[in-house]
């Protein structure tokens, strides 16, 4: 930190204003540069054949018909790649007891989900690779497929994986204190739910979309990426292809909707690299809507039985979950997938005074298309939960469920402490968030007229829910597991000879923002007007080594990054310019663009500055050794996790008829720190809110008990549509996070966290004079009709 | 999600429109607005060996005021009937349900030929012609049929029309003495509906002449005689649609779907019945 | 071997004349054949509604129209409405409002909505919001967009600028 004013004080601040991104006029205007927007010179096309069986043995691939097909080039099967394609793991020594077996880019002797890759064809263009990909005979012996999660550990059910006995991936228990004699207190009040998630998918609308290109003349593999992590991609392309890190680039460019979906491994992916690498050639691969919803990965399948205790006074004496969640055949890589689990564990209950706690998970396989990280982790399902319980507990005593939250929430003054499950909070804010809500929502006139509308046969609830969020998370989350993930980020600030910043970080953008972010962060550091600030970002060759976006950490990591480094370089450039106009580098600043003296009268624009710098070295002091960039790098030390903390409300009508649920109000009121850009954080928190709103009502993915999908398009899959969606109010408190200078907590994921709670809560809110309820989601009008039993 | 090859054809003429179709053995489709074949080529669940595109055929688009009824063409858009003052001033029924179907982009191009020859269950327009008691005009290099909309609806997606048989234009007697209703249930706007139903009656009170007609709930769309008989003498209002509803049961035998089991779309049925003739009840016909 | 068929017609304001497979479709057409990225492919069977363009003065899906079918039509892109102006009150407010974030919807979407206004859409949050049921956006929660919308067609409707 130099000078006397923190960056929050300095002239032109641009923290805490809304300006308009700098990118978003080029995609206005169509001039997004998407992977599929790309080509390149003898670029061929990658088409996949997908195991049309959940589970079965490949015993031929009969692949010369394809391979004399019009237009085609190679045809591959998983067999062909292996030898060029190391299989790989999706375990992390740090959550003991995961299994999982090598999984091939390529399926090789058995395909064990519905879409698993079996066979690749390359072709002048990706119609006629389909057409080849069609004339692919394949010799499937079906096997006894697991579909039902529910049945994964009977001693009947199919075990996918022989070598382990059973279907179990991980499990694990978490416990503190007693909740035995908590639920045998006789004067408490007991309530028990079970609660279903179903299986859902990002659907993001850029379907994943690589395009690769292998030099052989340099051994160089250069990969356009439709992706969120380019370093970890460089590290798993250079070691599953036998390639030097060093030789190995990933650029991402625009990518057209991300939300963890496309943080992780692709075996189809990592084929069409190995295939460029077979031909010399570039190879595109985009997924198209049919195969994304069978190889994308899924999310939030779980059944979850819970247990809470209420003593007459109203605090929660005690809470049990028993958590069950069905992935796919496989640990997806490198993140594993127990960390939903794990996060439905440690963070179920997070906003509460917990005393006694007991929490378990079991992960098992299934047949079905592969799970892991999706925004908001397991977040939706842990807060869904918890404030379920909390409602239902509220209903059971005879409380308001505000009331019961108020007696319950842990103190604002509270922190830091340390919840049941271990999980270290500070600085979080969960009463004020709740009586802003409450207040904006106008809580009293909404009961008022609920009651009022109820006489008239019209059934509208009102549904709350208190969550955490994880943000800027430290190493603590994947590194320390053996996770190639770095979770610490870098950023390069340069000053140009025209004057112009230069900024290079580590963070990625999907389109939440980020490069407008670090342009805020960077132009207040330095002095700068915003349009003089120009981000790059996404390119292992050029930016500093870091983790790219997920876990909401892209402002608070990358943000704190970008700041430190356009510090260190305006006292770089203010220590060059003192000497050149021999004063002293603390009675300068930078101002608009320009260095001015104690009085603010300007004494050399940067441009000039830099132009004599650059050009002109004759005219320095000799001793004068001017650097102008800087690069800084940034991680979080003092906590495993930034916890940010939020409420969220949905005030919605229930057609007890029909079942059809309208959405006609949603309110946040989140804490996420020191709001950077409140335009950009607003609408995180809207679009997450509709995604999870999705999850809540809508979406699905479909399976029989044969392990096939059964609504992988866009007509049966049902996401949420503007028609349906409510207008979403947002405010904000604001505690900024003592880890870092800027204060900046994450803001990407809370929208979904939250959002799924509060609509169930609301439904059942509804519902609840004529004793229907329904925790099973999505919430369709199908459950509702059965809650009500009208059907 | 690619296409397979085909060979195309662009008549210019009916004539040799209808000529390619006979010609054109049993891979031969026609292709209109498209909106419905083109995704299934595009999923490979349809491989036709031609598509006779019929989109240049001159004089088929043509939407008429023919004095007792209106000519529609095959080839009409769906746009076009949304727009029409024709449509609106003597068939309120189509104009009320064009907004329901699908979104704009769509529209532009389906046609009502092609909504009624892909005879979709869930489809609106097919049940809108059997609530209107539309004929439906069918060519063949042979001859011209006139076909009964009660009797062009055969299963999903399957018609009367023969192989080498093309629906040239639907002609539909004006409304003027009739009123109508028009209900659905669709997950979200522009969804296929998980039921819905289309109801005319003679204007005024009671019931007379009524047709009750659902679609999204069997193989076609299904007119419904016995709610129809259940409102005889009645005037619309509480007791004649609880009357109409209770005669759903047993009278329909719904199937079952992704959305919907088929005890769930008879109950929807029930209430989108009991509600239409309550909006018939709230408004001056 | 794949069958082809020549195809004349204009795309933003110039001529073009190509020989095609009849199998490929407008979207890859435009984007592959002619170099118009700007319009999307996010389905392939007309549902999510990146790929809309304009045809003859309407929103058409992309992904369901063959190339072949255009021939002697007037296709405008979002590069040309772009070019040609007519949609900068869109995005101006577009990008004042955070409407669009990844960007991948947002072509279509100001086809469809140019549509809605070209029609005397009104400023109506409920009909704009079934104006827009056709496009899917993952990333906005549609508010902004809605927003965006309702800004622009009372400016329009008030007769000055945005």
């Amino acid at each position: 930190m130099t000078g006397p004013l923190s960056v929050f004080d300095r002239p032109n601040s641009y923290i805490g204003r809304s300006v308009p991104r700098p990118n978003a006029r080029r995609l206005a205007e169509g001039r997004g540069r998407f992977v599929d927007d790309l080509s390149l010179p003898r670029m061929v096309h990658a088409a996949f054949l997908r195991s049309p069986h959940a589970h079965a043995r490949i015993a031929n691939i009969h692949t010369a018909a394809a391979k004399a097909a019009p237009g085609v080039v190679a045809v591959y099967s998983g067999a062909d790649l292996l030898p060029r394609i190391e299989p790989w793991v999706g375990v992390l020594s740090h959550l003991k007891g995961l299994r999982s077996p090598p999984q091939p880019a390529v399926a090789v002797d058995v395909a064990r989900w519905q879409g698993e890759a079996v066979a690749m064809v390359l072709a002048a263009s990706r119609a006629e690779a389909e057409d080849a990909a069609a004339l692919i005979e394949v010799d499937y012996q079906p096997l006894p497929v697991a579909a039902d999660m529910e049945r994964a550990l009977d001693p009947s059910e199919p075990v996918i994986h022989a070598e382990y006995g059973s279907n179990l991936a991980w499990e694990r228990l978490v416990e503190h204190g007693d909740v035995e004699a908590a639920f045998a207190d006789p004067d408490a009040t007991i309530v028990e739910r079970t609660f279903r998630f179903g299986r859902h998918t990002g659907v993001t609308l850029e379907p994943r979309a690589t395009l690769a290109a292998y030099d052989p003349s340099e051994r160089r593999l250069t990969v356009h990426y439709s992706g969120q992590a380019p370093h970890m991609m460089q590290v798993i392309y250079a070691k599953h292809l036998g390639l030097p890190e060093g030789n190995v680039r990933v650029v991402a460019g625009d990518v057209g909707g991300a939300f963890g979906i496309k943080v992780h491994t692709y075996g189809d992916e990592v084929a069409a690299a190995a295939a460029s690498m077979l031909l010399g050639r570039p190879v595109k691969f985009v997924a198209d809507r049919f195969e994304s919803f069978l190889s994308d990965i899924h999310a939030r399948d779980h059944r979850v039985t819970a247990k809470i205790a209420v003593s007459p006074d109203g605090k929660i004496a005690g809470f049990a979950m028993d958590d069950l969640t069905g992935i796919g055949p496989y640990s997806v890589y490198p993140r594993t997938s127990a960390i939903e689990a794990n996060q439905v564990l440690n963070l179920t209950g997070a906003p509460y005074m917990l005393p006694a706690y007991r929490a378990r998970a079991k992960v098992v396989f299934q047949n079905k298309t592969v799970m892991c990280q999706y925004r908001a982790v397991g977040h939706p399902i842990a807060v869904a939960v918890m404030e379920g319980m909390v409602d239902a507990a509220a209903a059971a005593t005879g409380r308001d469920p505000a009331e019961l939250r108020r007696l319950n929430l842990i103190p604002d003054g509270g922190y830091p402490c340390v919840s049941a499950t271990g999980m270290r909070f500070n600085e979080l804010s969960h009463h004020a968030c709740l009586d802003r809500l409450l207040q904006l929502m106008d809580y009293e006139a909404l009961r008022a007229d609920q009651t009022q509308l109820r006489e008239k046969g019209v059934y509208r609830g009102i549904g709350l829910s208190s969550f955490v969020e994880v943000t800027n998370p430290s190493p603590m989350f994947y590194g320390v597991g053996g996770a190639p993930i770095a979770s610490q980020d870098g950023a390069t600030v340069r000053l140009d000879a025209s004057g112009a910043v230069h900024v290079s970080s580590s963070v990625t953008e999907q389109g939440q923002g980020t490069e407008a972010v670090l342009a805020q962060v960077v132009a207040t550091a330095m002095g700068v007007p915003i349009e003089s600030v120009r981000v790059t970002t996404g390119d292992t060759d050029i930016t500093p080594y870091g983790g790219g976006t997920w876990a909401s950490r892209g402002a608070g990591i990358g943000g704190e990054a970008a700041l430190l480094a356009g510090e260190a370089l305006r006292a770089q450039v203010l220590q060059a310019a003192a000497a050149i106009l021999q004063t002293e580098a603390q009675k300068l600043d930078i101002v608009a663009g320009a260095v001015v003296d104690e009085a603010g009268q300007e004494r050399v624009t940067l441009a000039d500055l830099a132009r004599q710098i650059y050009y002109r070295g004759n005219e320095l002091p000799p001793d004068l050794k001017p650097e102008l960039i800087a690069t800084r790098h940034y991680r979080v030390t003092d906590y495993p996790f930034v916890f940010t903390n939020g409420c969220q409300a949905s005030w919605l009508e229930v057609d007890v008829e029909t079942g059809e649920v309208t959405l006609l109000k949603h309110w946040v009121v989140e804490d996420c720190g020191r709001v950077i850009n409140p335009q950009l954080v607003d609408e995180q928190m809207r679009g997450g809110v509709v995604q999870g709103i999705g999850g809540a009502l809508y979406e699905h993915c479909l399976y029989d008990a044969d392990g096939q999908l059964l609504n992988a398009t866009m007509a049966d899959y049902l996401v949420p549509m503007a028609a349906e969606m409510p207008d979403i109010e947002v405010a904000h408190v604001e505690t900024p996070t003592s880890t870092s200078v800027l204060g900046a907590k994450g803001a990407g994921e809370a929208g979904t966290g939250g959002a799924p709670a509060a609509i169930m809560n609301a439904v059942n809110d509804a519902l609840r004079p004529l004793n229907a309820e329904v925790t099973e989601q999505p919430i369709t009008p199908a459950r509702i009709l059965e809650a009500l039993k009208a059907i | 999600m690619k296409a397979p090859d085909f060979s195309y054809d662009r008549p210019e003429t009916l004539d040799a429109a209808l000529a390619a179709l006979a010609d054109g053995g049993p891979e031969a489709r026609l292709l209109a607005g498209g909106q419905s074949l083109m995704p299934m080529l595009n999923f490979r669940v349809a491989a036709p060996s031609l598509l006779i595109d019929i989109n240049r055929v001159p004089g088929l688009d043509a939407i008429e005021d023919e004095g007792n009824f209106v000519r529609v063409g095959a080839l009409a858009r769906h746009s076009a009937l949304e727009r029409s003052d024709v449509i609106a001033r003597h068939l309120p029924l189509i104009r009320d349900v064009m907004p329901h179907i699908a979104h704009a982009a769509i529209r532009s191009r389906g046609t009502i030929g092609g909504s009624l020859a892909l005879a979709d269950p869930a489809a609106e327009l097919p049940a809108c012609m059997l609530a209107l008691d539309a004929t439906i005009v069918v060519r063949s290099q042979q001859a011209e049929r006139r076909i009964a909309s009660a009797d062009f609806f055969r299963g999903v997606y399957e018609t009367a029309l023969d192989a080498d048989e093309m629906i040239i234009a639907v002609e539909i007697a004006k409304q003027a003495s009739r009123r109508h209703a028009f209900r659905e249930i669709a997950r979200r706007h522009g969804d296929y509906a998980m039921a819905g139903l289309a109801l005319t009656a003679a204007a005024g009170e009671p019931f007379d002449g009524t047709r009750v007609v659902f679609f999204g709930v069997a193989d076609r769309p299904i007119r419904a005689s016995a709610a129809e008989n259940a409102v005889v003498g009645l005037p619309a209002g509480a007791e004649a649609g609880e009357r109409a509803a209770a005669a759903l049961d047993g009278a329909l035998q719904p199937h079952g779907d992704l959305n919907a089991s088929p005890q769930m779309k008879l109950h929807l049925a029930k209430v989108l019945l009991r509600r239409a003739i309550e909006d018939l009840a709230g408004r001056p016909s | 071997m794949q069958m082809h068929r020549s195809v004349s017609l204009t795309v933003n304001g110039e001529r073009v004349e190509r020989d095609v497979p009849v199998r490929l479709n407008l979207v890859d057409f435009l984007r592959n054949e002619l170099g118009f990225t700007g319009s999307h492919v996010g389905c392939e069977h007309g549902v999510c509604g990146a790929c809309t363009v304009r045809v003859d003065g309407a929103p058409v899906r992309g992904c369901l129209m063959l190339a072949v079918q255009a021939d002697g039509a007037i296709v405008e892109t979002i590069e040309g409405l772009s070019a040609a102006g007519a949609l900068a009150d869109l995005q101006d407010a577009f990008v004042a409002r955070n409407a669009l974030q990844c960007g991948y919807c947002t072509p279509g979407i100001l086809i469809t909505v140019h549509d809605y206004l070209e029609r005397g859409g009104a400023a109506d949050r409920a009909a704009i919001r079934t104006a827009l049921s056709g496009n899917y956006c993952r990333c906005t929660g549609y508010q902004a967009i809605v927003d965006a919308i309702a800004e622009v067609a009372a400016a329009r409707a008030g007769g000055g600028a945005a």
